[in-house]
């Protein structure tokens, strides 16, 4: 086996990336004495003007990279602000218009929750089915508008599942009703090329970690024209033009707009390298009997793989990986021991949804990264079924489907 | 992960060397076997046990255990846990282990307490099981 990988290795880059050494060295040239370490909004000495330039060049690299202008570039603390920001301030804003919001069932829960917020507000939401493959259709969309729908929020890659959804043929939809679209577009950012300036989209979050930036910045992209207004959810000094108060973070702002620079130069080099190891992996993942990969193989990014391994259960196979950070379907990990509500809006059985996990590759990951897992997942996978009860009865052609099971 | 060393050990242990830690079965068909399986595919967890005894006067001894597990870390452990507490003991002594002997004795935590439950109840239908046949 290489001795190249450092142990563990890191394949969960869709729940957060590590960041690019360029990027902390942009952070720290913002924080101390004799750095850019000013308040923006100090409008009297050379300190904060410094600091505001940083800033707005930051704003012009997110910009940059998505296809707006500037100035539709709202910071927030992160994506699930940001989807916050959207969801409530169009609603705060546009309820005299309507208080139908559609949104879909394998949203992030930081779409989902404002949601169920706004439902005990008063607000009625529809939540789409996905299709098998994990895509949300503009048929659906469509079918689902109302006189009274003021909102549609969809996601544009699944964080699961790594499906892209077309912006475009549901953004007509919502352009041709007059209705407001937003877009979670946390795992998009130097992945797939987004235009803002052609996308019929009217609001869009994004988030600086999952794209070799810092932890705790975001930005809502809020669309001028035609013009979007949105209720402020946090209230405080009026900055980023009243629709987002705070004093903004100036070394977290700047490390996000590295990060969507380097994105923008370097998306196709990254999105390469990334197609080879997803093809490697895949190549050899799919040798194994009885996997399904979960979501739409011909619409998804590559940098996201979900696998569900019949017959193992996936929080044993987690820890038969102790050396492969991944993430599971089974939430038996978490509090709530149910099994990943994106898996099971697929229509996945229980069992292949608990069976599931997430590889997610990223910059910094290497091809003997990618072969050591493997190995490590053909053993773990065999180990797994030898004890599994299951996987016997499977191989003595029993349908399990037809077994009565006592259930607990 | 909320697991404790022991789980982590005896899961790592079992999978490790799965003939070691009586991973694999019996012909159910035999007269001196019996088998319990609990659980559902659904709820994550389904266990496997088998046990063959010989009789000691009129009673029965379990002489050699066999299990298949599948679910998560704990519910592995737990199986492979109880695989020692049954071997050489009466049909009699192995209806009295509780689920708490093996939550303890693994440090299950209060989430996986049901790993250990669905562990006693393999050991009860197994008996059972033997029983129902002679």
């Amino acid at each position: 086996m290489s001795t190249k990988v450092t142990l563990p290795i890191y394949m969960d880059y869709a729940s957060t990336t590590p960041v690019d050494p360029r990027v902390a060295k942009k952070i720290s040239d913002h924080l101390t004495l004799d750095g850019n370490f000013g308040n923006p909004a100090s409008r009297s000495h050379k300190f904060g003007w410094k600091a505001e330039e940083s800033v707005e060049e930051a704003r012009s690299h997110v910009a940059n990279l998505v296809g707006c202008d500037p100035r539709e570039i709202v910071w927030t603390s992160g994506a699930t602000e940001a989807d916050n920001l959207a969801i409530k301030g169009i609603a705060n804003f546009y309820q005299s218009k309507g208080k139908h919001i559609i949104t879909s069932k394998i949203e992030h829960k930081a779409v989902l929750d404002p949601c169920r917020q706004l439902e005990r507000d008063g607000f009625e939401v529809t939540y789409l089915e996905p299709n098998e493959g994990g895509l949300i259709t503009d048929e659906a969309v469509l079918d689902a508008t109302r006189e009274d729908t003021i909102l549609v929020s969809i996601m544009h890659i699944n964080n699961e599942l790594g499906t892209i959804n077309d912006l475009e043929s549901i953004g007509k939809i919502t352009r041709e009703k007059g209705i407001f679209f937003h877009v979670d577009a946390a795992q998009s950012t130097g992945k797939v090329p987004i235009d803002l300036s052609t996308l019929p989209v009217d609001l869009m979050s994004f988030s600086a970690h999952k794209t070799y930036g810092p932890k705790g910045v975001g930005a809502l992209f809020v669309r001028r024209k035609p013009r979007v207004r949105i209720e402020a959810q946090i209230h405080g000094g009026g900055h980023e033009r009243g629709m987002r108060s705070g004093t903004l973070a100036t070394h977290q702002i700047v490390g996000m707009g590295e990060a969507f620079r380097i994105a923008k130069e370097e998306m196709d080099q990254d999105v390469k390298k990334i197609q080879s190891l997803h093809k490697k992996f895949y190549d050899s993942v799919s040798k194994i009997e009885e996997i399904y990969v979960n979501g739409d193989m011909n619409n998804k990014v590559s940098n996201i793989l979900n696998i569900s391994f019949a017959y193992v259960e996936g929080e044993s196979l987690i820890m038969a990986l102790k050396d492969i950070a991944v993430s599971s379907g089974s939430a038996c990990t978490s509090a709530s021991l149910e099994p990943s509500y994106v898996l099971r809006a697929l229509g996945r059985k229980d069992e292949l949804a608990s069976s599931s996990i997430r590889f997610s590759f990223g910059r910094f990951t290497t091809e003997e990264d990618v072969d050591y897992t493997l190995s490590l997942i053909n053993h773990a996978v065999d180990r797994l079924r030898e004890l599994s009860p299951l996987w016997e009865m499977y191989l003595d052609g029993i349908d399990l489907d037809t077994v009565e099971w006592q259930t607990h | 992960m909320a697991y404790s060393k022991k789980v982590i050990d005896k899961f790592e242990k079992t999978l490790n060397e799965p003939e070691k830690f009586n991973v694999g079965r019996f012909d159910p068909k035999e007269a001196n076997v019996g088998t319990g399986m609990v659980g559902a595919p659904a709820c994550g967890d389904v266990m496997k046990l088998q046990i063959k005894c010989e009789s000691r006067g009129n009673t029965h001894v379990i002489k050699d255990v066999k299990f298949k597990t599948y679910g998560c870390g704990s519910a592995i452990a737990s199986s492979s846990e109880i695989v020692d507490m049954l071997i050489g003991k009466t049909l009699e002594e192995a209806r009295e282990i509780k689920n708490i002997e093996i939550a303890e004795a693994l440090e299950l935590p209060p989430i996986k307490i049901h790993c250990s439950v669905l562990a006693e109840d393999s050991i009860r239908q197994a008996i059972d099981d033997f029983e129902h046949k002679q």
